[in-house]
């Protein structure tokens, strides 16, 4: 036990004897409260709805029927693709990528103006660009929807510049959430890719150089392809929060730019709701995001091959 | 900061887009900050400089709920991150003291997961969840919904610190006969300490910031102050909802800040 086999890779064996005892409070909570609590999940997505919340026991497709087809307003007539959640969804992708689009655009040469100061001063770039993140979401939204709103700062501002003469509107559009969402994970792109810019190797530029590439083409051809895994991995940190994000649609998008977030809460809310539909559309959203983070783990591990 | 790079490293444009990106993430923080000093009912003219809306914080027709609220929220981030870091703490031991083991690659998992999995389904399953086994929704159901994420944020700073140790010192306790728990309690611990600190402290903001989980399992009547907050806000912002925010914000920013330097100090010795 103690004193053989110090140094073996990353872990030591001291408490080796115990180490199944030291683990159980973990996998007890973690079992007991996530995992067994999305099984249940599961099943309750093929459960039939109760009108006041709440399901009966009872085996039924309904949930999945009512998301993928319209049989009419009496369920009679032959089945038609359901656009409404379809829509939902895919504007849901289509809006957490451009956040993603936009995080990129500014975080990639953030974190390449970081990587490359001088090594004492990068911690402190790093803690900038990270207390946003742990400020509290919901008040950095209200902030945001501050900001945009009708005679808001932003506009006053932008109106005392002269660059405008009507005040813009912003608030509950599109491009209020992408604004939101992108504000509110723009941290996340920006630390992976630091992270994969300050481990590589300069002298590759200089090489890129001496064989007359442009300084842009040095980027474009020698750069970007090396820390590839770190961009994809910012990237994915931004699109996925994104894709499921309740507060900056609800806040700053209004009824008309609903996402999935939205669609889920709804369905939870009150008497009104449809707890199967709300499983079902959450199960829809957990796969997606599943097969999103397994492509990207395969690939992760290609590149450590590679 | 007066630092010079080799021509070939610095691209045109980069810097100006480091400040903007600075900007786009302080400039909403700011306004408001700025705004909550504002002696005005009116959220759009300012009116000059006071504490007004800080005072009402404590005194005014909505203080009585804010109040509650932010104890409930306390309690609930204290309890959580509590019991969070204990949990981790003993994870971390395992993990990183407890040699290769098989199941040690999915243990990992496992506690990433609540990391992994979209917060609304999260919520969504711990709802249905307690509904499933009966459980009445209230404080008791935040806290254990709220350890589960936390999990994950007290074990990454206690895990990467533990990792910085060297096993002499439990080696040499041992061999001076103390026992493994006489050698966790007076080794391993105090070595710990400041990746705990750290571990409890981002649990604390965690707990204390979450809105969505904490939304779907709080029981009718029992409100946090996120969920207050956005009550509120869903009517439109109100000057009190600004002076409260700048205050949440404060002490988001405080504790990040601590646990910054708790990390850090300890490097150097």
């Amino acid at each position: 036990m103690a004193g053989a086999n110090i140094k073996s890779g990353i872990a030591t064996d001291t408490y080796a004897k115990e180490r199944y005892w030291l683990l159980l409070p973990s996998w007890a909570v973690l079992l007991i409260f996530i995992v067994v609590p999305v099984a249940i999940m599961m099943v309750y997505s093929f459960l039939t709805k109760e009108f006041r919340g709440g399901v009966i026991w009872e085996f039924s497709m309904a949930a999945y029927d009512q998301f993928f087809f319209d049989r009419g307003l009496f369920g009679d007539e032959p089945a038609k693709i359901e656009w409404t959640y379809l829509n939902i969804y895919w504007r849901s992708i289509w809006q957490a990528g451009l956040a993603t689009i936009f995080s990129l655009a500014i975080g990639f040469p953030t974190a390449y103006f970081i990587a490359t100061r001088d090594a004492k001063v990068r911690p402190i770039w790093v803690f900038l660009i990270t207390i946003p993140y742990w400020v509290n979401l919901l008040i950095r939204t209200v902030s945001m929807k501050f900001l945009l709103r009708d005679n808001g700062p932003l506009n006053s501002f932008l109106q005392m510049l002269e660059v405008i003469e009507e005040p813009l509107h912003i608030i509950n559009t599109n491009l209020a959430v992408q604004l939101g969402l992108f504000y509110s994970y723009l941290p996340f792109m920006v630390l992976p890719i630091y992270a994969a810019i300050e481990r590589y190797n300069f002298s590759l530029s200089e090489a890129a150089a001496d064989l007359y590439a442009s300084k842009w083409q040095t980027l474009r051809y020698v750069i970007l392809p090396t820390v590839k895994p770190g961009v994809i991995a910012g990237c994915i940190l931004v699109f996925v929060p994104s894709m499921g994000a309740f507060l900056a649609p609800d806040l700053l998008g209004g009824a008309k730019n609903f996402m999935i977030g939205s669609l889920i809460e709804e369905q939870f809310k009150g008497n009104a709701g449809n707890w199967p539909f709300g499983a079902a559309a959450s199960m829809i959203l957990l796969t997606m995001v599943l097969i999103i983070l397994m492509v990207f783990s395969r690939q992760q591990s290609k590149a450590q091959e590679a | 900061m007066a630092t010079k790079n080799f021509d070939l490293r610095s691209y045109k444009g980069f810097r100006f887009l480091t400040i903007l990106c600075l900007v786009i993430l302080y400039a909403p923080l700011v306004i408001v900050t700025i705004y909550s000093f504002n002696d005005s009912k009116s959220i759009t003219i300012w009116e000059g400089f006071s504490f007004r809306w800080y005072i009402d914080m404590f005194s005014g027709p909505e203080s009585a709920k804010f109040k509650l609220a932010a104890w409930n929220s306390f309690v609930i981030a204290i309890a959580a991150a509590t019991i969070a870091t204990t949990i981790a703490t003993l994870s971390a031991t395992s993990l990183v003291r407890g040699g290769m083991f098989r199941t040690r690659t999915l243990s990992l998992g496992l506690i990433s997961l609540p990391l992994m999995v979209p917060e609304i389904v999260t919520a969504v399953a711990t709802l249905i969840f307690f509904n499933t086994i009966g459980f009445d929704r209230g404080l008791l159901t935040i806290v254990i919904a709220h350890i589960v994420f936390c999990i994950p944020f007290a074990y990454l700073p206690i895990a990467a610190r533990m990792q910085g140790i060297e096993d002499s010192y439990e080696q040499a306790a041992q061999d001076l006969y103390a026992s493994k728990f006489q050698t966790f309690t007076k080794i391993l611990m105090p070595l710990m300490m400041p990746g705990i600190i750290s571990g409890f402290l981002l649990a604390f903001i965690v707990s204390l910031d979450d809105f969505i989980i904490t939304n779907f399992v709080k029981g009718a009547g029992v409100e946090t102050l996120p969920t207050a907050i956005f009550g509120s806000v869903k009517q439109g912002i109100k000057p009190n909802i600004m002076a409260i925010s700048t205050a949440l914000l404060a002490v988001s920013v405080m504790f990040v800040t601590l646990s910054y330097f708790v990390s850090k100090s300890e490097q150097k010795d």
